[in-house]
């Protein structure tokens, strides 16, 4: 089968005394949700594409903390750091590739306390320089002409600066880049960070998810293109309440590029 | 008795200076309750942030229609303060106007002042609109009923006062030139008090007089006033918002600090050689208590925390801009600041009553102040750093008072302690196994 994933781990490649360029932290959105892992395949299509030195964890994966973290729970968080760091630190990882803002942020800024410092980038902006490094090519395809606003994750926005990464992504699809009332540091949350992904929603008048929802929806989008598998379900069951699921489709940057390219 | 306004101006003012150093040091030790923080990293940023976010007032603007109008009484504060200089100085030597030597530079600074006067007064005017007619959203949420409401309003009528004052002083001045009054010096341009002056036009050279000392008296007064009010008030931004921004957060806004007497557990669980029973090495320091996972009290919180409380002015923009707000939870990241200052200070008058030693009162910040529903509410998102103008980060005393509810309490809402149970058992938020992290890679 000529499409076939190379998803090649960590452990297989030590065996052969090989060193990938980078390790594809996949994350546990991407590993175990159903939404979130045709993210994940669309990225390793894309990476398989453009042939990139790549690997993954695998079962040696576990949750960066992060949710714990922000819980409040101090020492679940640094238990799993220190092991994930531990098994990074093993196979001499450099450069780390990540789909979730969630463990960007984490592995970038709060491991490196902790012993574990690496390369940190998101996936749009890994994608953002092999479109620069010529690796990939992109066409609009059947997104050409399309309207697509953009919903900034907050881990990857105001946490850390990542604007332009995605938005220029957009751009060379040659679709038409609508901008919500709330962008870039201004951005509205989708409402499940801070571990609120995890629990139901404090008494309100209206849920967050649906709020940002709105907002997107005002901008006449073909496509609300996200890049967080957190966002993504929020903006998904969003769309759905509004009863848009026929006329707005919610999709990953990866997978915006993928399906460009009919991979 | 021709020394007496002498006398009495030194005393008024060594009363208002002196009283002002008292509730600096009182302010200071408040602050200073708070537990140690490593501030020594990036001094070139910290002072970049300080000359652009507070001396520049680059985050006002954001919002152009406050942010113009406030840079308008910021300038007017500042420049004012020239004239204020020689008020002191006229005060102190029985003087009248002794810079007016200066010539025409001292026309254009007092046609400067004027001018700044008067467009102090269209905002503030405008401000008074924005808070009691139009009644912008941000200022009507619940906590800012009662005093809060009324310190802001307080604030802007002081402020309108004293600017009247200041202009009505130059109008009656300006009259006593034009009828050549002894001792009134024919000095400076009156742009906008010359307007003011023709009120007075038929006044006597006597009644003139006591209308510009009584001006002049109730200026300088008023401003002493004013300086005192401030630790009292919600207006202490103007001074503090110099450190704060420049003890403001220099790390990416996304970075939470790791706890390091967390750490030191976790190394200790993580090693096998470790004995959990050792007796302390030989010359160890005896930590008494051991320590306190987050925050439940004032005094647990840092003492950056507690200076971002004291330079809160309760603008609002910080919950404006929080999605747990905007649909109707109960979080709102300006009451987490308002509540952290009314707590210290508190703890602060507590401290002061019984001869420096605080005196347990049953009461802490988490619970009597802030509630657990508050804290859940907030999903990390950092709209509230970003929107705060003097780098106010209520997210972290958000933070480290879930780690308390957490690490002390177990009490996470239940959701929350089913997700750490999976992370716990199987490395992932769900419960999924660990040995199925890579099942996606053969699924279609």
């Amino acid at each position: 089968m000529s499409n076939e994933l190379k998803v090649p781990t960590m452990a297989e490649l030590f065996a052969e005394g090989k060193q990938p360029e980078v390790l594809f932290w996949v994350g546990c959105a991407g590993s175990f949700d159903d939404r979130a892992k045709k993210i994940t395949k669309a990225f390793v299509k894309i990476l398989n594409k453009a042939n990139v030195s790549f690997a993954v964890l695998g079962t040696e994966e576990s949750c960066t903390g992060d949710p714990a973290k922000r819980a409040g729970n101090e020492f679940l968080f640094q238990m799993q750091a220190v092991t994930n760091i531990e098994v990074m630190n093993a196979y001499e990882v450099k450069k780390v590739v990540t789909a979730c803002p969630h463990c960007f942020n984490t592995i970038k800024n709060e491991y490196p306390g902790l012993g574990g410092n690496y390369e940190v980038v998101h996936h749009t902006q890994f994608l953002k320089d092999l479109l620069t490094e010529g690796k990939i090519t992109m066409e609009g395809g059947q997104y050409k002409g399309k309207r697509i606003t953009f919903h900034d994750p907050c881990y990857l926005g105001r946490a850390n600066g990542v604007y332009e990464a995605p938005r220029d992504l957009i751009r060379k699809l040659d679709a038409e880049l609508v901008e919500m009332k709330n962008c870039k540091k201004k951005g509205l949350c989708c409402g499940a960070g801070g571990a609120q992904m995890f629990k139901e929603p404090e008494k309100g008048t209206k849920d967050v998810n649906v709020e940002r929802t709105e907002q997107a929806l005002g901008t006449k989008p073909d496509i609300i293109a996200a890049g967080c598998p957190f966002c993504n379900t929020m903006m998904t069951d969003g769309v759905k309440s509004k009863e848009k699921e026929g006329d707005v489709e919610v999709l990953d940057i990866a997978e915006l590029i993928a399906n460009a390219e009919d991979l | 008795m021709e020394y007496l306004p002498n006398i009495i101006f030194l005393l008024v003012l060594v009363a208002g200076v002196g009283f002002f150093a008292k509730n600096v040091k009182t302010l200071s030790r408040n602050i200073k309750l708070g537990r140690d923080v490593d501030v020594s990293d990036n001094k070139p940023l910290r002072w970049k942030n300080m000359a652009r976010i507070a001396l520049g007032q680059t985050k006002m603007v954001v919002r152009p229609i406050p942010g113009i109008l406030h840079i308008i009484v910021y300038v007017g504060f500042i420049i004012i303060n020239i004239e204020v200089l020689e008020i002191v100085i006229d005060g102190l030597l029985g003087t009248h106007r002794i810079f007016a030597p200066l010539g025409a530079v001292y026309d254009v600074l007092i046609a400067s002042f004027e001018i700044l006067a008067f467009l102090v007064i269209v905002s503030v005017v405008i401000f008074w609109i924005r808070r009691n007619v139009i009644r912008v959203k941000r200022f009507m949420n619940p906590e800012m009923k009662g005093w809060a409401k009324k310190d802001g309003n307080l604030i802007l009528y002081i402020e309108l006062v004293l600017m009247v004052l200041f202009l009505t002083m130059n109008g009656a001045d300006f009259q006593l030139q034009t009828i050549d009054a002894l001792h009134y010096v024919k000095a400076g341009s009156f742009p906008i008090s010359q307007f003011i002056a023709p009120i007075f036009g038929g006044m006597s050279e006597a009644s003139l007089i006591v209308v510009e000392r009584s001006a002049w008296w109730m200026h300088i007064t008023g401003i002493l006033l004013f300086l005192n009010y401030l630790y009292y008030s919600k207006h202490l931004h103007i001074l503090l918002a110099f450190p704060n921004t420049y003890y403001g957060k220099v790390k990416p806004k996304g970075q939470l600090d790791n706890l390091a007497a967390v750490t030191a557990e976790v190394k200790m669980m993580m090693d096998p050689d470790a004995d959990p029973f050792a007796a302390p090495a030989e010359g160890a320091e005896e930590t008494g208590e051991p320590d306190k996972f987050g925050v439940s009290d004032v005094t647990d919180l840092n003492w950056v925390q507690l200076l971002n409380s004291y330079t809160c002015t309760e603008c609002g923009r910080c919950t404006s801009e929080c999605p747990a707000n905007q649909t109707g939870k109960l979080l709102s990241p300006r009451k987490i600041m308002m509540d952290t200052r009314d707590r210290l200070h508190e703890v602060g008058e507590n401290i002061d009553k019984n001869k420096g030693e605080f005196v347990a009162d049953g009461k802490q910040l988490l619970g009597d102040y802030i509630t657990p529903e508050e804290l859940w509410a907030c999903t990390s998102c950092n709209a509230c750093t970003e929107a705060c103008p003097v780098s106010i980060d209520p997210l972290s005393i958000i933070m480290d008072m879930r780690r308390y509810l957490v690490m002390e309490q177990s009490a996470a809402p239940s959701d929350l302690n089913n997700m750490m149970g999976n992370i716990e058992n199987n490395g992932a938020p769900w419960p999924f196994n660990q040995m199925d992290r890579l099942n996606w890679k053969n699924e279609s």
